[in-house]
């Protein structure tokens, strides 16, 4: 990635200096370099607020706060070369960002907070009361579409699309609920990844003193997902006689309206045979499963009908399995199962699960789209595009077109309220 | 619940504590209790062993607990009650933390016992061992409940709750309970968890398991490092003898008397079928090899044959084979030496169920437990002689299948009574005597737990142990 990125940015823009008739459009190469990354961090990057967020209220303007407590949070960077600086802290705003000025990091992740300043840490390695350790950390959340490439035809890996990135919004919506319903959170920030992804900081001060156990119990609680690829359910949704009352609500309010708005279409989940064998595959009753297989089969040959295909097998196949006749609670479970399969979030478990997992910082910028990682309203998430979030170049221009005078209150870069305590 | 419940407040020898054995008691204790405490606690463990693997219902299971605690850890002096509770456990906690296996039983049958002592516990001292366990506890308010979507949620969660009364129901921070939170196994709503009753005792038991769990590793430790050696004259031999399971009724000294001429009479009327068929198979052959002759002639003395007419008995079918002067010579030796009257003049007691299921019959053997030894064919025809048939027999085969021996043969014992056995069968000289007292009622004499076990003089053994 850095080979890459300094070659892109060999031909050295001159940000000051630009030619008239390239004021419509592309007037800063699309892409990433570290001149650009330069000037993001010098007259940009929102030091200040990151600096007031990270405080919770310690920032010297309570009688009662803890003026060690920023100190004690740890920073690390990924420089150009692949260096990588962990446990970096700083005790103000300004000694973070001329560090930051200074060594022009390409990622910034961060870590927990430890019991005594990380820098520090080897003086207490050596015995004494202190013991180096964590004792908060944000509760995160790390949603990356790679994790959805086997139900998603559009693109795979690293690329996202406007077909695939309701995915995302899904994740949002259920995951933004039941941490405010169930969980009794309400500091909650949804930050894009900068690529095919999404972030999410828990920062109410119980989410942030949780300990590994109990942090670990939130993310398996959103977990449906048992088995391996070599077992064809791999959705568990428990074995009650009804689903879980969080599951129930992320199914009738968000599951099922993406699934047949927007999924089930979007992605012609049942256009091709291969496609329709994998869902096919889910219904426990072999003979429901072969009567499907053999209406979609010839359906095929006879192609006259003018809805959707997609639509009409997904129509046949709900006929099949919530009629009356099915008594089974394993059958009429089945729809739903087919439904959490292509839409339910995927969780990168082990992120959530210690304090001490490192997470990118909000307002970086990725190295490889150039996208900076915009903070997400989940209260309009359905309106996030990912394809149009700023980029160096496009910040860079507006910068050149005097624009942006260091305020970041427009449309994509908000930050939430509240953040502080 | 609550029947139990005001049975126990009417129970004024019953203090509700619930001890939780955190910390060793520094407590003087004389040498007798220690061990007698420890036998009376490990009938009740042996009575939970023996419930649970009949599969007995929780609420069967509250009910057999309670009765067993009752006959056993009693106290004359009321105050007495808790240390016994507390003493036994200890001790126990020795005997049984030696080995991989005993830990892992005692473990089970303790958190068992834990169970469903906490389940019959007051919501009172529910609360307080909750709080000992830094579970805070907090009703839902029927107020709370009637909200629809918190009812409605709990009930669909776990519809058995309906029938129970909601004030059982708590909430407790999310925190309180990551395991059920893991599970989605509670309702959860703006941070606090709805945790059903039975959850509660779970999680109390969790809790409970994990603790004595750790602790037995550690008393392990100390036991190997110090306690064995330091104690090696007074409580290690004590310790070491207590961990054969089988600490039933002491049948070496036997309360009843039998002579030669009743001998057929009690063999087709109370013998368990494993002594039936050694005796029915020496009236054949006029022989038994030596592990036969072992497990009956020690059961028959346990029953009451003194050694003459042992000798008589044994001699009269051997010498039908091998002539009256070689059983002279060679076998009349073994018996007296059983009846510890020969060389190192040890009083063999009679084996236990354990111990007759463990042993390892070769060709010729006829020995060991039928219900462990013999094909589902021979077992099933030897059932038939006893007059055992039809779905019983059905049964017996499936305790064997799961190798439930002693249960399989609880249940002949049943069949051919008529009558249930609720202890289980756990020896077979238990299982003659429960057989004449059932036969013979007038003549039984009650068992009085063995006097003769070794007591030295009353020597004051000072704090036992250090955890
Ligand atoms: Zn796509």
């Amino acid at each position: 990635m850095t080979k890459e990125a300094v070659e892109n940015g060999s031909d050295d823009m001159l940000i000051d200096g630009v030619e008239p008739e390239q004021m419509q459009r592309n007037l800063v190469p699309e892409g990433f370099n570290p001149n650009y990354l330069k000037v993001y961090y010098g007259k940009l990057f929102p030091y200040a607020e990151i600096f007031k967020w990270m405080s919770y209220g310690n920032d010297g303007k309570h009688p009662a706060c803890d003026l060690s407590y920023f100190g004690r949070r740890e920073f690390s960077f990924t420089l150009e070369n692949d260096i990588y600086l962990r446990f970096q802290s700083f005790n103000s705003a300004v000694q973070m960002e001329n560090s930051i000025k200074e060594k022009c990091p390409f990622k910034i992740d961060i870590g927990p907070v430890y019991s005594v300043d990380p820098a520090k840490r080897h003086a207490y390695a050596q015995g004494g009361d202190s013991v180096f350790t964590p004792v908060e950390r944000e509760l995160v959340f790390d949603i990356d579409m790679t994790d959805y490439d086997d139900v998603r035809y559009c693109c795979s890996g690293a690329d996202v699309c406007l077909d695939c990135w309701p995915l995302m919004t899904i994740a949002i919506k259920v995951i933004d609920t039941a941490l405010r319903d169930d969980f009794g959170f309400s500091h909650i920030l949804w930050v894009y990844s900068g690529r095919r992804g999404v972030h999410c900081w828990v920062c109410d001060g119980r989410a942030r003193r949780l300990t590994n156990e109990q942090r670990a119990a939130i993310p398996d609680y959103f977990r449906v997902y048992k088995g391996n690829e070599n077992s064809h359910r791999k959705v568990s949704l428990g074995g009650f006689p009804v689903l879980h009352p969080s599951l129930a609500r992320a199914y009738t309010e968000v599951l099922q309206t993406f699934f047949e708005h927007k999924l089930l279409c979007g992605q012609n989940l049942f256009a091709t045979e291969e496609r329709f064998e994998k869902i096919l595959e889910m219904i426990p009753d072999a003979s429901i499963a072969a009567e499907l297989r053999g209406k979609w089969q010839e359906n095929r040959r006879s192609s006259i009908s003018k809805e959707d295909v997609n639509v009409v097998r997904w129509e046949q196949l709900k006929h099949l399995l919530q009629s009356g006749k099915q008594k089974i609670l394993g059958l009429r479970r089945c729809v739903e199962e087919i439904v959490f399969t292509y839409t339910y979030p995927r969780l990168d478990m082990e992120v959530s699960k210690h304090m001490n997992h490192l997470l990118k910082a909000p307002f970086c910028v990725h190295p490889k789209t150039g996208r900076v990682c915009v903070p997400i309203d989940p209260d309009h998430c359905e309106e996030f595009d990912p394809t149009t979030v700023p980029t160096l170049s496009t910040l860079l221009e507006e910068l050149n077109m005097g624009s942006l005078g260091g305020d970041l209150e427009n449309d994509n870069v908000i930050i939430p309220e509240g953040m502080g305590e | 619940m609550e029947i139990v419940r005001s049975q126990k407040i009417s129970a004024s020898d019953v203090i509700p504590i619930l001890p939780l054995y955190r910390s060793a008691p520094v407590l003087e204790v004389r040498l007798e209790d220690f061990e007698l405490f420890a036998i009376d606690r490990l009938r009740v463990l042996n009575g939970i062993d023996d419930g649970l693997s009949r599969g007995k219902k929780p609420e069967e299971m509250e009910k057999l607990v309670t009765d067993l605690w009752k006959a056993n850890m009693r106290h004359h002096n009321a105050s007495q009650v808790i240390n016994k509770d507390i003493i036994s456990h200890f001790v126990l906690r020795l005997v049984y933390c030696r080995t991989e296996d005993l830990r892992k039983w005692f473990l089970s049958m303790e958190t068992a016992l834990f169970r469903y002592r906490f389940r019959i516990e007051s919501a009172e001292a529910q609360k307080a061992v909750m709080g000992e366990f830094n579970l805070p506890y907090k009703a839902v308010s029927n107020s709370e409940l009637e909200v629809s979507t918190f009812y409605v949620a709990i009930t669909l969660l776990s519809p058995k709750i309906g029938k129970c009364i909601l004030a059982l129901e708590i909430k407790v921070p999310f925190e309180e309970v990551p395991d059920l939170v893991a599970g989605r196994r509670v309702y959860i709503h703006k941070g606090y968890a709805y945790v059903a009753m039975s959850q509660v005792v779970s999680l109390v038991v969790t809790q409970f398991r994990s603790h004595l769990s750790k602790a037995l590793v550690l008393t392990n430790r100390k036991w190997t490092s110090t306690i064995r050696e330091h104690e090696k004259d007074r409580l290690t031999p004590i310790v070491q003898a207590l961990s054969t399971r089988y600490v039933g009724p002491d049948y070496s000294q036997p309360t009843t008397e039998i002579t030669i001429r009743d001998i057929d009479k009690v063999a087709s009327s109370s013998f368990p079928l494993c002594m039936r068929h050694l005796f029915e198979k020496l009236r054949e052959d006029f022989h038994l090899k030596h592990g036969g002759r072992m497990q009956l002639g020690l059961f028959l003395k346990g029953v009451g044959l003194n050694l003459d007419d042992a000798l008589t008995f044994w001699k009269a079918e051997f010498s039908q084979k091998v002539g009256a002067e070689r059983f002279d010579k060679e076998y009349a030796y073994g018996i007296r030496h059983s009846y510890g009257k020969e060389g190192k003049r040890t009083d063999y007691t009679p084996f236990s169920c354990q111990k007759i299921i463990s042993s390892t019959p070769g060709v010729g053997d006829h020995h060991g437990c039928p219900y462990r030894h013999f094909s589902e064919e021979n077992l099933g025809a030897v059932l038939g002689k006893m007059g055992v048939g039809g779905h019983i027999v059905k049964d017996v085969m499936d305790k064997v299948r799961n190798r439930h021996y002693q249960l399989a043969c609880t249940l002949t014992f049943e069949a051919v009574h008529g009558c249930s056995c609720d202890t289980g069968i756990n020896h077979p000289n238990q299982y003659f005597s429960d057989s004449q007292k059932i036969l013979q009622p007038k003549v039984y004499i009650e068992f009085t737990f063995s006097n003769a076990m070794l007591f030295t003089p009353t020597e004051r053994a000072k704090r036992l142990y250090n955890g």
